[in-house]
Order: C-alpha cells, then structure tokens, then sequence
C-alpha cells in the first residue's frame, strides 16, 4: 500500500486505520439509550407506570374517600407527596417488575433474536464491554421508571391537594423540602431494589435467543418470589428472596430514618446484582453466539 | 502494517485443523486449512449444510473452535480480534438489523459500536455506504419495510462503513433481482480492484466463475479443494466433443475406446476425456466410417466439478 493510498484511507476514516479513538464507550451508551428510549413499546410502558399514580390522585379527590387503614394512602389529601408513595406501593410487586423484566430479558436475548448480536460482536463490540452497555441501559431505564412514577405522582398530588409537611410513620412531621429529600430517598432505595432484579434479567438473557422467555422468567422470578414471602412456613428462606426486602422503604419514611432496616436490604440487592452479573458475564464472555 | 501488506505471500486467512463439534455431537467443520491469499476474491463453495457457516462464524470469533488454530490478515484470532476485525467487513447468514429503525439509523447504530472511527465523521461514511449500494434513497425509511434485496443491500452497506482489509460474504446475492445481483458482482470486483481480499461464500457458481480467483470446497465439514480457479479446472479432464451426422455410430467408438460418461446432444456426441489421446479417438471415428464435422475439447464446467468434489451435488447434509 503506497503512502498516498494510506493517507486517503486515513482522511476517509479520520485516523489512521485500527487506531482506537477517545469516547467510544460514551458513543455506544448513547445509542444504547437511543436505542431503548427510541421504541414505541418502551413509551407505552412509560404511560401505563405514569397513569397510576394519576388514577390514584384523581379517584382520591372525585370520591373523597380515603383509605384510613393505610398510612400512605391515608394521608394523600393533607400532602400530595403520598401520591408518589402510594403509587410506588402499588406497582412495586408487579408493574415496575415488569418494565425491569421487559428491558433486562431484552438485553441480549433480544440481539440475538434479531441477529444484531452477531453484527455488534463482529464490529467488533467487545463482550465485557456489550455487557457493560447493557447494563447501563437497564439501570437507566430502571432508575428513570421510578422517578417517572415518583416525578408524575408528586406533581399530580401537588396540583390536586397541594404541599405541605409531611407525617412520618414515626408520627412527628417534617418540613415539605425535608419530606421531598424522603420521597427521594425512597426512590433511591427501590432502584437499587430493581437494580438486582435487572441483573436477574441480564443473566436470563444470556441463556436463551428469547427475550420474551428471559423476560417471562424474570417475572416469574419476581412473583414466586413474593410468594415465598408470603408463607410463614418458609421464613427461614425469606432473607434471601430477592423481594424481601423490597417494602423495607416504609422505614425511610421514619424519623429519624431506620438504617436497621434498609441495610439489609441494599445488601441483598448488591449481593444479587454482584452474583447474577457475574454469572451473566461468565456465560456471555465463552458462549458460542449462533444465532 | 504497511510493509505486511506490501507483502503479498502475506494469507489473508490461514487456518489449520479448525474444527468445530458442537455439544450433539455433530462435527459441523472437520480440520480445515484454509489458506487465502491477500488480494484474492475466493469463491468459499459447498453445498447447504456442508459447513460453510460454521467455518465463517469461527473464523469471525462467533464460535469457539474445538481444535485448532487460525488468523485473520496475519493477527491469531481471537486473541486479536479488537485489533484485526475493524479491517474485517463481514455479512453473516443474512442481514440483521432492528426492524423499527431506518436504514441510516440502522448503521449508525453499528458504527457506534466500532471503537477505532471517529463518530463525527460517521453521517458522511453512512451516507456514502447507503449510495455505494444503491440505497441512498430509501434511507429514511424502516428496516421492516425493506424488501429482500434491500435487506441484503443494507447488510453489505454496514460491511462498507469503512475501508476494509478483508471482505467475508455469505451469499451476498440472496434475494437479490438480476440487476442488483450484477450491481454487487460489480461492487465485489471493485472492492478487490482497490486491493481488498474477499471471500464470497456462495451456492452460486455463475458467479464464482465470474469474479473468483481462488476456489474452496466445502463437503461436510472438510475443505475437499482449494486452489487457484485454473489450476481446480486443470484437475478434471476436458471433454471431447463431436459434431457429427451419425451419433449413435460415434457413441459406439466412444464407448469402445473405454471413454467414460458418453453422452448426445443432437448434433454433438461427447465423453470424458481422461485416458485416450484425442488423436487417437480422431483416428478411430475415421477408421470406423463416422463422419466427423468437427472436434473440440471442451474444460469442465464448475458445476461438473463441483457435483465431481462434493459427490452429492446440491443435496442437504444433514
């Protein structure tokens, strides 16, 4: 090849070929998110985890009606905040596992369903790296499906029964700002919550070409799960169920905050996600891609 | 770089005893040695099931080999695969893209993954691969409302994001009408003109003769051949053609002579031509009173020989 020839061949490029270029990582994550924010299916989602809360508010103001043996939604009408709780209460056991599970079984298993997967490795998109991506996506996808609850609950409270201090479950109350600094710790904890369920999701889309199968498991997972939970006959197990510690999130709405209670919690969480990725990076970095 | 690619001894591919077994047992590619020269278009042949795939997919770090060892443009593969598959362009069994996007999103989605270009200069380089294959106008639109041929299109677009060292083709005519298969048989050609080796894996041997240099067999799992195009035609005999009036006459002296496969055609009686002189079957017809219009020797066609390597000719293996 003649030194004209290459320095075409590098005008073409921008570099010389093979030189690796800065903000590679950045540029893949970037159409990463495109690629999850851009698909009609996740918006649906999106609007289906929104509209609860906003069921919740409005049902609360037409009826009046409030549900006096609840905390949460008991106190909806003197702080529209417990909008955001009540709405993170109800879709914590199913629908936010859903969105999770939706996104996470799709993760690999939907690469390779389409065939992509063969293209992004031969590009090449190295493995650890694919994962890596990956699972920038789920968190990001996970944390923004929390907030949008959170974020729609809280304005929809808002505007229908206004601020105000907020009732601890310890029974004292605290300032509005301090209350919002709560209902975003909670959000915070249920991330981290999700978080291992998507590392559950990431694992199961490694070992099949399926994502609605991986997806299907993971809920499956999360449902069994909340099961086993559920029957005292088992509670030497309940520690280690992925869900147990899930509802722990009442205990940041104590005051002073119960770190007793929430330690676990994130423990189990980190323990689940540091084993299911590892299990997932195992299986992804020897695996023979067929598909 | 440079001087190992002035070098041209230098294999574009090199593999020895690569061999894949997959856990049913099955011995998808059996101890292949492949060897393709840099520059060369290879034709990679065989029939559906033969291994043709599997063999790509290994070479391209899909799969794991069971044994054996092989390298791409000189770099072991997989341990070089970061550093050598950017000069590799690749279309493996189809093209595959996410249906709800367009055409354009489609590649910049690809080139996002390749570490060693510059993201600002990839709507240039995506346009550019759109208009090289003749899709520049439907680029806009989503991948789920191409059609076959603008699938295939697309595959060999993301293959062209960049200069490429090493073409890897799997059937890259599939689906495609008359004109779009000349349009890329033109684009193969120019590819290799610009230097670039490329290797066609193909059941189409029209198209093999046309642009190949090089020829591989693939036969459940084995490389059954692989040489240069002339020198795989050397190997079989010609055959002897002739034209005559009385071919059931000419036929008789054919057999006689012990010529093999004798077959008419109207006018024209002909045989394998693999022990007998040519004069001497001349001087025969004569001697028995057949009238000769005319003799010829014909070379194999590549069908001929490929239904003569691989035995089965175009059936499954399973």
């Amino acid at each position: 090849m003649s030194t004209g020839e290459a320095t075409q061949r590098a005008d073409v490029v921008g570099t010389p070929v093979g030189a690796r270029q800065r903000g590679t990582l950045a540029r893949l994550v970037r159409s990463e998110l495109w690629l999850i924010y851009g698909r009609r299916r996740n918006w649906v989602g999106a609007v289906v985890l929104a509209s609860v809360p906003i069921i919740i508010a409005i049902s609360v103001k037409v009826t009046g009606s409030q549900d006096a043996d609840s905390f949460v939604f008991g106190r909806i009408t003197e702080n529209g905040l417990f909008v955001a709780l009540a709405a993170l209460t109800v879709e914590l056991p199913f629908f936010l596992p859903i969105a999770v599970a939706m996104i996470s079984g799709d993760a690999v298993a939907g690469e390779a369903n389409l065939g992509t997967l063969r293209y992004l490795l031969v590009t090449p998109v190295d493995r650890t790296r694919l994962l890596v991506v990956k699972l920038v996506g789920i968190g990001v996808f996970t944390a923004s499906a929390v907030l949008l609850v959170a974020g729609v609950g809280a304005l929809a409270g808002l505007a229908l029964f206004g601020g105000g201090p907020l009732v601890t479950l310890s029974g004292s109350e605290l300032p509005f700002v301090a209350g919002l600094g709560r209902l975003a710790l909670v959000c915070g904890y249920l991330i981290v919550c999700l978080l291992a369920l998507g590392g559950i999701g990431l694992l199961a889309s490694t070992l099949t070409e399926q994502p609605i199968a991986a997806t299907v498991a993971v809920l499956g997972i999360t449902l069994v799960s909340q099961i086993l939970d559920a029957l005292p006959a088992l509670s030497a197990i309940h520690l280690y169920l992925p869900t147990h510690h899930w509802m722990a999130f009442g205990d940041l709405l104590r005051d002073p905050v119960d770190v007793g209670g929430l330690g676990p919690g994130i423990a189990s969480a980190a323990a689940w996600g540091a084993v299911t990725t590892s299990l997932a990076w195992a299986r992804f970095t020897s695996a023979d891609v067929s598909s | 770089m440079a001087a190992a690619r002035g070098d041209t001894r230098e294999l574009a591919i090199s593999s020895h005893g690569l061999t894949k077994r997959f856990r049913t047992g099955q011995v998808a590619v059996d101890h292949v040695d492949l060897a393709v020269p840099q520059g060369a278009v290879y034709g990679f042949l065989g029939p559906n099931g033969s291994g043709k795939t599997t063999t790509i997919r290994l070479l391209l770090g899909l799969l794991r080999p069971t044994a054996g060892s092989h390298a791409l443009l000189g770099t072991p593969m997989p341990l070089g695969y970061g550093a050598v598959l950017p000069r590799v362009g690749a279309l493996v069994e189809g093209p595959a893209f996410h249906p709800y996007l367009s055409g354009t999103d489609n590649l910049r989605r690809l080139d996002a993954g390749d570490r060693t270009v510059d993201g600002r200069t990839a709507p240039r380089r995506i346009a550019a691969a759109l208009d090289r294959v003749g899709l520049g106008a439907a680029a806009g639109k989503t991948y789920r409302h191409y059609s076959l041929g603008m699938r295939q299109r697309l595959g060999i677009a993301g293959a062209l994001l960049r200069p490429r060292d090493l073409m890897v083709l799997d059937e890259p005519t599939n689906g495609l009408d008359p004109q779009g298969t000349r349009e890329v048989r033109g684009l193969l050609v120019e590819l290799a003109e610009a230097g670039t080796t490329v290797v066609l894996s193909t059941h189409l041997l029209s198209e093999v003769e046309q642009v190949c240099t090089h020829v591989g067999v693939m036969h459940r799992g084995r490389l059954v051949a692989q040489d240069e195009l002339p020198a795989l035609r050397a190997r079989t005999a010609p055959r002897l053609v002739v034209r005559t009036t009385d071919q059931v006459g000419a036929a008789l002296v054919l057999t006689r002579l012990g010529l093999l496969a004798v077959a008419s055609d109207g006018e024209e009686v002909s045989a394998g031509l693999e022990l007998v002189e040519p004069e001497a079957v001349v001087r025969a017809l004569v001697h028995a009173d057949v009238p000769v219009r005319g003799v010829e020797l014909r070379a194999v066609g590549l069908e001929e020989l490929f239904v003569h390597l691989t035995g089965a000719g175009f059936d499954v293996n399973g």
